[in-house]
């Protein structure tokens, strides 16, 4: 699912526990939810960009969706909970500056859950999109294209505010970033 | 290094300074959509002035970011004097986020090609987030410049209040010429000249004109400010400072 997953540990590595796991301790992570869009893990993000051993533990690596994410402080905290509850001690959750989140590592199953959440999704853009991309979105309560963006900002940094002309309804969007 | 250190000063502390000029909309806007917009962009300022302050203190030890925005008088700060100035009404608000927002766009475009890695890295990041900042400012400049006679008026006037201040972001600091060397940046020269390029057509669809006479107000990128500042600096400070040591939230 995510080439730059690190998970080369897998099961064959004993830790100073002896149970280090890579793949055990990625899966762990799709427990962690976003707090901004708590039926989203960090998983179904893209937030997680690696998980390895370490001399003395376990590394988590992440990335923030936005730099100003206020949320990142708690996320960080709540995967660190999370490795610890499967029984690691030294657990370090690492800000990863190497690689930079945009909208497109969202998962398929991500997308999905954005959408039953009640939220427009972004398309698919490469790194490459403008305002049409910006300005459109289905709706997802009706799934009706007819919809109009009435702003580019919304009720958090990622968000962008819609109403749908089918079904009469106000709707927010992750935007595509 | 005193160069790289200069170059996120002055970019720290236009986000700083700016990001709370912008939060003062916050309940105030005129529309609800523009008050959340604000918000946002407000919020986005402080969060990449955190994150150029955290550069500072990884790669060049100086103090923690809270300390670096708090606690350093008025004639340290590098910011731009645009960014300083009060909000006055919307129309002059506006403009202001039009000029400063492409400046800073353009900037950290610039900056992502950077040859000092932990800046590169950061500007591929913000400059994603600032098309939206750009996009916003657009789409209000271009609106109220063809509405009605009124707004057309506010929007000229604002303009040609803020042009001057608006050629003071590119003040030249002591370092360009080790900057362009080293190809950590491009420099000022080149931010302007890319600015203009982009921005002028914007201006046109705006029917609004550049004013034909004009004078950069420098000083802000050396320490000096106008007397719009202090009075935000301390307002900004007001609760950090009235906490004991090692206050913890």
């Amino acid at each position: 699912m995510n080439s730059s997953i690190n998970t080369n540990a897998e099961e064959t590595k004993a830790s100073p526990q002896g149970r280090f796991g890579g793949a055990a301790i990625y899966k762990s992570l799709e427990e962690v939810m976003d707090p901004e869009i708590p039926t989203l893990s960090v998983i179904d993000m893209g937030m997680i960009t690696g998980v390895e051993e370490t001399s003395t533990g376990v590394r988590v690596k992440m990335i923030p969706t936005f730099t100003a994410c206020p949320a990142i402080y708690v996320i960080k905290d709540s995967i660190q909970k999370k490795v610890e509850s499967l029984g690691y001690d030294n657990v370090e959750v690492q800000l990863d500056d190497s690689i930079i989140w945009d909208s497109d590592r969202i998962t398929p199953n991500g997308k999905i859950l954005l959408e039953n959440f009640g939220l427009g999704t972004p398309q698919r853009h490469c790194g490459n999109f403008g305002m049409e991309e910006i300005v459109h979105s289905k709706c997802p309560h009706c799934g009706s294209e007819d919809t109009t963006m009435n702003s580019i900002f919304g009720s958090t940094l990622c968000r962008s505010t819609h109403f749908c002309f089918s079904c009469k309804q106000a709707f927010e969007r992750f935007k595509p970033v | 290094m005193e160069a790289i250190k200069n170059l996120l000063f002055r970019m720290a502390d236009d986000e700083l300074i700016y990001g709370h000029r912008m939060s003062e909309w916050t309940g105030m806007g005129p529309i609800m959509e523009e008050d959340i917009a604000y918000s946002s962009m407000a919020q986005d300022k402080i969060g990449h002035a955190l994150a150029n302050y955290s550069i500072l203190e990884k790669e060049f030890q100086t103090a923690i970011p809270d300390k670096l925005a708090f606690f350093r008088k008025e004639n340290e700060l590098m910011n731009s004097q645009l960014v300083e100035l009060s909000n006055h009404e919307y129309d002059f608000s506006l403009v202001r986020h039009f000029l400063f927002d492409h400046a800073d766009f353009i900037r950290y475009e610039m900056l992502s090609t950077s040859s000092f890695v932990p800046l590169a890295q950061l500007s591929k990041k913000i400059k994603g987030e600032l098309k939206y900042h750009v996009l916003h400012a657009d789409t209000w400049l271009t609106r109220l410049g063809n509405a009605t006679e009124e707004s057309h008026a506010r929007m000229q006037s604002a303009l040609n209040e803020l042009w001057n201040y608006a050629l003071g972001i590119f003040e030249p600091s002591d370092y360009e010429a080790q900057l362009i060397a080293e190809k950590i940046f491009d420099g000022e020269k080149v931010l302007q000249r890319k600015w203009m390029e982009k921005i002028s057509p914007i201006i046109e669809k705006a029917n609004l004109k550049i004013p034909s006479s004009s004078t950069p107000v420098y000083g802000g990128r050396k320490g000096y400010h106008t007397d719009q500042l202090q009075p935000l600096l301390t307002e900004m400070a007001e609760v950090i400072s009235s906490e004991a040591e090692g206050t913890e939230w």
